[in-house]
């Protein structure tokens, strides 16, 4: 019989017991892959992938103060800038405030140019350009709430009011766009509307945006661009603080708090229980196996291999546990994703995760098998063979 | 009947020292369970209990009409005469809130402080506001009070420091409590100067004290209806019981998710212990049916011991969540003031009591298939050792 063999035979022994060993590692696995996910989502942001050549200039001492559209028009001219747009917080509410999506007044031409990784039909982007109360939402969310194109989405305003005291806001669909990931399965993204029209019709605040966005030649001259606009805006009204879009998103997703530290001491804590809780295992079926190890011994099988045979069985419990703990933990986020995307943003089960997670599941069969291994190393077989 | 139980479960729990090392297994994995369990829920309780804690039932709070929070919301002194002087108003403050980037003393990043300016009347509205440390800010100047949490959370909160926000710098002339409540997070200065500094003319919300709870939406709909106004009044309860939920909900959810999938994880490992605690008593189990015993007793036996195994796990969990995490201090963004909003972990008796509610029920399920099958086993085959 080979050693894979022995191996497979040994596990199936007792298959309870095996089986139950086998879907607590899962079961770690399934919370790791999950966890990390939110978690790595969170520390970005949420945002989808920032433009390395991309970045955002920030009013200086609180997002509740504008810019002015006027400083776009400085920021064009600094040296090293390829490319600005603007665009703003709406707020507002669709039908109810558990609807919520982000809702942006930006001028269509610039705002696709500079976010050229979003995909939109060429007429429909015309007609967005062209119709002042037009808006373009992401092709996820109009099948998410049901919108054709020549629909109108009427939004309360509840920061902006209209400049005749009404709060409606009605907009007239007249595209969609394609983010290129999972945004268009889940419906999330931006609702995107016509800025000139928000600026002349909205009670106050005229001729002022909330952000603007700089697309740089050379991502190596970013810091030095960065610089070139604050110096510029440095004793003016509306001074700015401007970050690459990177450093600007993970600022914000470390407003929320640490959550990256709180999942990970929740890992801790699951791994901790499920180590202790294989590792007895482990360690109990070795025991009620000493007789068969002496054995093996008598017919011949070195120490190193016997020992390796026990720690064989333990690595393939981890690995084939983490395995499928991983695959099933992909399975569920892409299932519950939707609902958390309103707090995490996007988030998906990426590479790095997937490999950290398989590469500690082998590590995990290597600790918990380790001392059973060692015990079986260094059995002596008259004693072994004693015992029975 | 219950004799024979009695004599089993004593049996049981005599030779329990021998299985330590697999007892143990249960009593850490259902631990496990209920410590995370309890320590997540302690995090919702926490952040909804501060903002509970800032609405007084007589209270209500006043914005401008569709403004889901004080940030978006504003109104003239005209507009807060009229409510101020509506009969069943015995008290108002108009106070403006602003907030400002500051750094965060764990990690440097700018995060948003809540800056709340108000006039002497705020005082009387917020009976709850207590300065502990140094004294109250004096009208007209640029002076500031820092809630104790805010101190806790912002870099450069100190008592005697000065704070710069744009042209003007602050000195922070005191502490204040608020019952554990979100205004901890803030900072107060006076509202004359806090306009001024910040060229904001008028307040952002109105914080009125009415006769009694029970008028709350008899004012609303006078507020509502009265042509000159475009505001909306809601008791202070219900307009934070509005901002705490969708938070709440989600980390209770999380909390409830994250244990249930745990939960999966030690009921297997319970499984795995009871049954090899039946298979190595199989030949004792077997000689005290074979003495007479019935079915019934060896079952509820071991199960006894299981939940037995279990109670001691939870009370270990939820004594580590309890003594690990209870008063534990974090903050997050909230939703509806878009400030930082410190609280405290609350490890409450009834999180305790559910945490305990959830261990006995996972040693309930972790005993009943081995007991089964203890009860079953074919007393020749078992006595003959396998």
């Amino acid at each position: 019989m080979s050693g894979v063999g022995l191996v497979w035979s040994n596990l199936f022994r007792k298959k309870v017991r095996t089986v139950l060993t086998l879907l607590s590692v899962l079961v770690a696995f399934v919370l790791f892959t999950m966890l990390r996910s939110v978690a790595v989502a969170f520390d970005s942001g949420g945002f989808g992938p920032a433009g390395v050549d991309r970045l955002q200039v920030s009013p200086k001492f609180s997002i509740i103060d504008p810019l002015l559209i006027s400083q776009l028009r400085e920021v064009e001219r600094v040296p090293g800038v390829a490319a600005v747009t603007h665009a703003d917080w709406f707020g507002g509410i669709y039908q109810d405030s558990r609807n919520f999506f982000p809702k942006f007044p930006v001028s269509p031409k610039s705002y696709f140019e500079m976010f050229s990784e979003f995909a939109i039909d060429p007429d429909q982007l015309e007609a967005f350009q062209n119709t002042r109360t037009g808006a373009v939402a992401p092709a996820g969310m109009a099948a998410r709430f049901g919108w054709e194109v020549g629909d109108k989405i009427p939004i309360e305003g509840d920061i902006y009011p209209k400049l005749d005291g009404s709060r409606l806001w009605e907009f007239d669909l007249v595209g969609t766009y394609l983010h290129g990931d999972r945004r268009d399965e889940t419906g999330s993204g931006v609702f995107l509307f016509h800025y000139d029209y928000f600026d002349e019709a909205k009670q106050f605040g005229q001729g002022q945006v909330g952000w603007l966005t700089v697309r740089v030649e050379d991502p190596e001259q970013a810091a030095e661009v960065a610089s070139a606009i604050d110096a510029l805006f440095e004793n003016s009204l509306n001074p700015t603080r401007t970050a690459t879009e990177d450093e600007a998103q993970r600022e914000f997703a470390r407003q929320q708090g640490d959550i990256g530290l709180m999942t990970t001491g929740i890992l801790a804590a699951v791994f901790f229980t499920i180590l202790l809780l294989t590792g007895n295992t482990m360690a109990q079926s070795l025991r009620e196996r000493v007789p068969e190890l002496a054995v093996l011994k008598t017919f011949g099988f070195t120490d190193g291999s016997v020992a390796l045979l026990v720690l064989a069985e333990a690595v393939l419990l981890g690995v084939v546990g983490g395995a499928l703990g991983v695959g099933l933990g992909t399975l569920a986020m892409m299932a519950i994703e939707p609902q958390l995307q309103q707090f995490f943003g996007l988030i998906e089960v990426t590479w790095p995760v997937v490999a950290s997670a398989l590469g500690i599941a082998l590590l995990l069969g290597l600790v918990v098998g380790s001392v059973p291994a060692l015990t079986a190393r260094r059995l002596s077989i008259v004693d072994a063979l004693r015992a029975r | 009947m219950f004799g024979q139980i009695f004599e089993i479960t004593v049996l049981n729990i005599r030779n329990l020292p021998a299985r330590l090392g697999s007892s143990s297994v249960v009593v850490v994995g259902i631990g496990g369970v209920v410590g995370v369990l309890v320590a997540i829920l302690a995090m919702g309780k926490g952040f909804e209990s501060a903002l509970d804690r800032a609405g007084a039932p007589d209270r209500a709070i006043v914005l401008r009409g569709g403004s889901s929070g004080e940030l978006s919301s504003f109104m003239d002194t005209d507009a807060m005469n009229i409510v101020a002087s509506m009969p069943e108003v015995v008290g108002s403050s108009g106070e403006l809130f602003l907030i400002q980037d500051v750094p965060k003393r764990s990690n440097q990043s700018p995060a948003n402080l809540a800056i709340r300016g108000v006039a002497e009347a705020a005082f009387e509205i917020h009976p709850e506001v207590e300065v502990v440390e140094g004294r109250r800010f004096e009208t007209g100047k640029a002076e500031m009070i820092a809630g104790r949490k805010a101190a806790i959370e912002f870099e450069g909160v100190d008592l005697g420091a000065t704070m710069q926000f744009r042209e003007s710098s602050w000195t922070i002339v005191g502490f204040f409590e608020a019952d554990g409540s979100a205004y901890e997070s803030e900072v107060w200065v006076d509202l004359a100067t806090a306009q001024s500094a910040f060229r904001r003319p008028g307040v952002s919300s109105m914080r009125v004290r009415l006769e009694s709870p029970e008028v709350v939406d008899a004012v609303a709909k006078r507020v509502e209806e009265d042509p000159r106004l475009d505001l909306e009044l809601r008791s202070e309860e219900d307009y934070y019981a509005e901002q705490s939920e969708s938070l709440t909900a989600l980390i209770t959810n999380f909390g409830y998710a994250v244990a249930a999938i745990m939960a999966i994880g030690a009921v297997f490992a319970a499984l795995n212990t009871m049954y090899t605690a039946v298979s190595t008593r199989s030949v004792e189990i077997a000689t005290l049916r074979a003495l007479g015993f019935s079915g019934l007793p060896v079952v509820v036996s071991v199960v006894i011991e299981a939940i037995a195994l279990a109670a001691l796990g939870g009370v270990i969990g939820a004594s580590v969540a309890y003594v690990g995490f209870n008063g534990w201090t974090v903050s997050t963004l909230a939703g509806g003031s878009f400030s930082q909003i410190a609280f405290d972990f609350a490890v409450t008796a009834d999180l305790l009591q559910l945490g305990f509610v959830w261990a006995i029920t996972l040693g309930l399920v972790g005993g009943l298939f081995p007991a089964v099958r203890a009860a079953r086993l074919p007393i020749v085959t078992a006595l003959r050792g396998e």
